[in-house]
């Protein structure tokens, strides 16, 4: 890669031909100031604040996010001009900037605030009147404040480059220049949540955080989130016992800086149809009766005495950590019982192999991958951040997209051959021998899997993925996309029937039939237990949200959400995140895996295990999870799937709903009321359509 | 042998007692009868605080937090979330004044002026619980000592 030498403020760097001279003071540490520059955005440079003196050019000043670095530049940022250019340029944004940072949530945090505070002057010479801009109504995720726009565009090119939804524009000239919608849409992507990240003022701000608290009396903690499988990299911010917010954290491998709507604003069922004390369903009006925590533990030694081992059960739902998933496997070894799950959602594939269930060419490989096949799967429902990748790799290589399963938009163009394995088999067949790309990527949807024939379609998928090249030295392109975050982490421990044990499915037969006679739900809420569990199995359910499980249950036992516990979780990409605890479960509740030790002990099965750190010093000796923390490892590529029939059948899209996936988001009012509001809207589309 | 005679013919005493009787026959009397006489105070005096309103009844206080984030002993807490009209209002605003120090400071940070340290000092409780303010107290201390606290700021204004 060529280079080239500069001197800024008297320091010499060397670059790589084509970085801008704000990239390279940044590389430096020296700051420059600026509003409409954003790193993963293109550049409009219209703020104009990053103005620099380059030496020998023009005598006016430059922006630096525009201009590229020249051989032998002399580039100043603090002289006299400099400061003069800074100092007018502010000023002229505050023209027409009211002084309303008291009431403006992004006070505190604010760049228009800092920068004016770092370069700006204290007073103003505009004594005409300032205008004002009508707000714009873009859904219940984002409030608008127009007045505050300063015009940088950040929001309307992340909309176009990033989230794919081209629906912000700005629009009239001058003094009248505004950002808008163009036919009064609502911001319609998963990703919308950014765009209150990214306003460098309070033109946009988040609706529901909407004058609820203040950047400094918030403390923030550094965890992981668990909506979808993607393990996005969050900031949980605190006052006393509530969340109030979330926000993204920087993560170049997983998240970039961005996170879904989901994630940033489901918080709000954190405080929602918690569970915070143990309950007992009353034989007689089949109601739920508070208990304490002796009397639901002797209760379900009760019940339990005198089961078997294999007529006992347990299944593990979307939003578990990795430690109490190895403690129910501890628990229900103990006992004696190989009738385990994870898959709650009913699918089939071969476990035996880790590279036939991980996304393994990593997220971060989609930004090296130069074509990529999605199979079943709508990466945007599933699993935004990733979707947003592949889009980023069409939108900055041009990167060819194909896709076989139901014809959804996915906010890029992709050619679209199919609906079924049978189309699958014949595209294989007709670029196998011919596939150009070096590294070619297929991604399929977790919900591919969710049939009878799961497993033989693993195989099938396997041989596809070796024919389309996708295998090679150094890189593997199968990539498996999981919904739950609790998925791959509860595979890795081995939370799948043990020898001679059922499945998901064979275990909801087993409690109508009679066969099984106790069933353990830990957060499975994915399923409706009500109409699937037989009505004669005594049902355990611990989790954090009166949900499915808890509805059918004849016991609850109150557990921790995501952010109130420490747990490991591994992403879809078998990368190992370590969650920490942000606030402090709600009264009676407990950390998941506590609950199950306290059990053990009743049942007679003792964990042998008194601490979270020798919990995870267990789940380290057979599995080696904390030993990966924070990164991937190429996982060998062999066998899986079994060699069988497969059914015909179109792939189906399993996420029907993305704003109501799991019992956190079917608790919060925010993620309902998105719901309506995104079905209202496309309802009247169809109308105006007609 | 000046110094001898001085202190031989308690000249310092004698001066002493002179003045004592000239404070006590001839001087105009300065101290008060406190609960019936109150002495005068500065229209800077930091007393009990109070919220104030515009005058068409508007409450002043926008929620802004800045009181709060400033205080020195942690005595304010406040809550807020948008109000029916969409405005930025306090649903709690609580003042604890047996933590209070009355440093002024609070007053100092507000941008429209709606905390204030009024004139009162006479607000003594017979419990402790008393002296939570909640946010109701606060608006009512606002009302009843409005007039003074208007004209203890115009006072002061020229010297901003």
């Amino acid at each position: 890669m060529a280079t080239v030498k500069l001197t800024i403020n008297d320091q010499e760097i060397e670059v790589e031909r084509g970085t801008s001279i704000l990239q390279a003071a940044q590389q430096l540490g020296v700051e420059v100031p600026h509003f409409c520059y954003h790193e993963r955005l293109t550049v409009p440079a219209n703020c104009r604040m990053c103005l620099v003196e380059v030496e020998g050019g023009p005598p006016k000043p430059a922006a630096s996010c525009a201009m590229a670095c020249g051989e032998g530049m002399v580039v100043k940022t603090d002289s006299p001009m400099v400061k003069k250019a800074r100092k007018g340029v502010m000023e002229m944004l505050l023209i027409n900037h009211p002084l309303d940072c008291p009431i403006c949530d992004q006070g505190g945090e604010c760049d228009l605030q800092d920068q004016a505070m770092g370069y700006g002057f204290d007073r103003s010479r505009f004594h005409e009147n300032k205008r004002s801009v009508t707000d714009k109504e873009l859904g219940p995720l984002i409030k608008t404040v127009m007045t505050r726009c300063i015009n940088c565009t950040r929001c309307v090119r992340f909309a176009e480059e990033v989230a794919g939804t081209p629906v912000l524009g700005q629009l009239n000239r001058g003094e009248d220049a505004e950002i808008g919608t163009f036919v009064h849409e609502l911001v319609k992507t998963e990703l919308s949540g950014n765009l209150i990240d990214i306003c460098p003022v309070g033109a946009l701000t988040s609706k529901p955080y909407a004058f609820k608290a203040r950047p400094w009396e918030l403390r923030k903690t550094e965890t992981i989130d668990v909506m979808d499988a993607v393990g996005s990299n969050i900031r949980v911010d605190v006052r006393g016992r509530e969340v109030m917010r979330v926000m993204p954290r920087l993560n170049e491998d997983v998240n970039e800086e961005w996170i879904s709507d989901r994630t940033r604003f489901a918080y709000d069922g954190l405080a929602k149809a918690r569970i915070d004390r143990p309950y007992i369903r009353d034989a007689n009006d089949n109601k739920l009766k508070e208990a304490s925590w002796d009397e639901a533990f002797a209760y379900i030694a009760s019940k339990l005495d005198g089961l078997q081992g294999d007529e006992i059960a347990g299944l593990v739902g979307d939003l578990v950590d990795v430690e109490a998933v190895v403690a129910l496997k501890d628990l229900l070894e103990g006992l004696g019982s190989p009738h385990m799950d994870c898959r709650t959602d009913g699918s089939r594939f071969d476990p035996s192999v880790r590279s036939g269930y991980l996304f393994n060419s990593g997220i971060a490989g989609i930004d090296e991958a130069d074509a990529i096949l999605i199979v079943g799967a709508n990466p945007r429902h599933e699993a935004s951040i990733i979707n947003a990748r592949i889009r980023k790799a069409q939108f900055e290589r041009r990167v060819p997209i194909a896709v076989i399963g139901e014809a959804v938009d996915l906010s890029y163009k992709y050619a679209h051959v199919g609906t079924s394995l049978k189309d699958l088999k014949k595209f294989a067949k007709d670029y196998a021998e011919n596939v150009k790309a070096e590294k070619p990527m297929i991604i399929v949807g977790s919900g591919v899997f969710d049939r009878e024939d799961g497993e033989a379609l693993h195989a099938e998928l396997h041989k596809i993925a070796e024919d389309l090249g996708c295998i090679k030295d150094g890189w593997n392109g199968f990539n498996v996309l999981h919904r739950a975050a609790s998925r791959v982490g509860a595979l890795d421990v081995g939370f799948i029937p043990q020898a001679g044990g059922r499945d998901f499915t064979g275990i909801l037969e087993g409690t109508r039939d009679g066969a099984i006679k106790a069933v353990y739900l830990l957060g499975a809420d994915e399923f409706d237990a009500r109409a699937h569990i037989g009505w004669k199995t005594f049902t355990i359910y611990q989790g954090h949200h009166g949900d499915h499980g808890a509805a059918r249950a004849d016991v609850v036992l109150p557990g921790a959400a995501y952010t109130e516990k420490d747990g490991i979780y591994v992403n879809t990409e078998g990368r190992v995140q370590l969650a920490r605890r942000a606030a402090f479960p709600p009264s009676e509740a407990k950390d998941d895996w506590k609950i199950l030790r306290a059990l053990s002990e009743v049942l007679g099965a003792t964990l042998k295990y008194d601490t979270q750190v020798e919990l995870r010093k267990r789940i380290n000796k057979e599995f080696k999870l904390i030993d990966r923390v924070d990164e991937i490892t190429a996982e060998p590529w062999a066998k899986f799937g079994t060699k069988g029939k497969v059914a015909a059948g179109d792939f189906v899209n399993p996420v029907s709903n993305y704003y109501l996936t799991n019992s956190i988001c079917r608790a919060s009012d925010t993620m309902n009321a998105c719901s309506m509001e995104f079905k209202a809207q496309n309802e009247d589309y169809l109308e105006a359509a007609e | 042998m000046n110094r001898f005679l001085q202190s031989f013919l308690l000249v310092e005493i004698v001066k002493g007692f002179a003045l004592t009787l000239k404070y006590m026959f001839f001087m105009p009397r300065v101290t008060i009868n406190y609960p019936h006489e109150k002495g005068p105070i500065s229209p800077r005096f930091r007393g009990e605080h109070a919220l104030r309103r515009y005058p068409n009844g508007e409450e002043r206080c926008i929620a802004c937090k800045l009181c709060e984030a400033i205080c020195p002993a942690l005595a304010i807490t406040i809550e807020a979330e948008p109000r029916e009209d969409g405005s930025r209002r306090t649903t709690r605003y609580d003042i604890d004044m047996t933590k209070c120090i009355y440093c002024g400071l609070c007053e100092e940070a507000c941008p429209v002026d709606a905390i204030v340290e009024g004139p009162n000092f006479e607000f003594s409780t017979e419990t402790r619980e008393e002296l939570f303010y909640n946010k109701d107290k606060l608006l009512a201390n606002g009302d009843r000592w409005e007039a003074q606290i208007a004209s203890n700021l115009l006072a002061d204004a020229p010297y901003r």
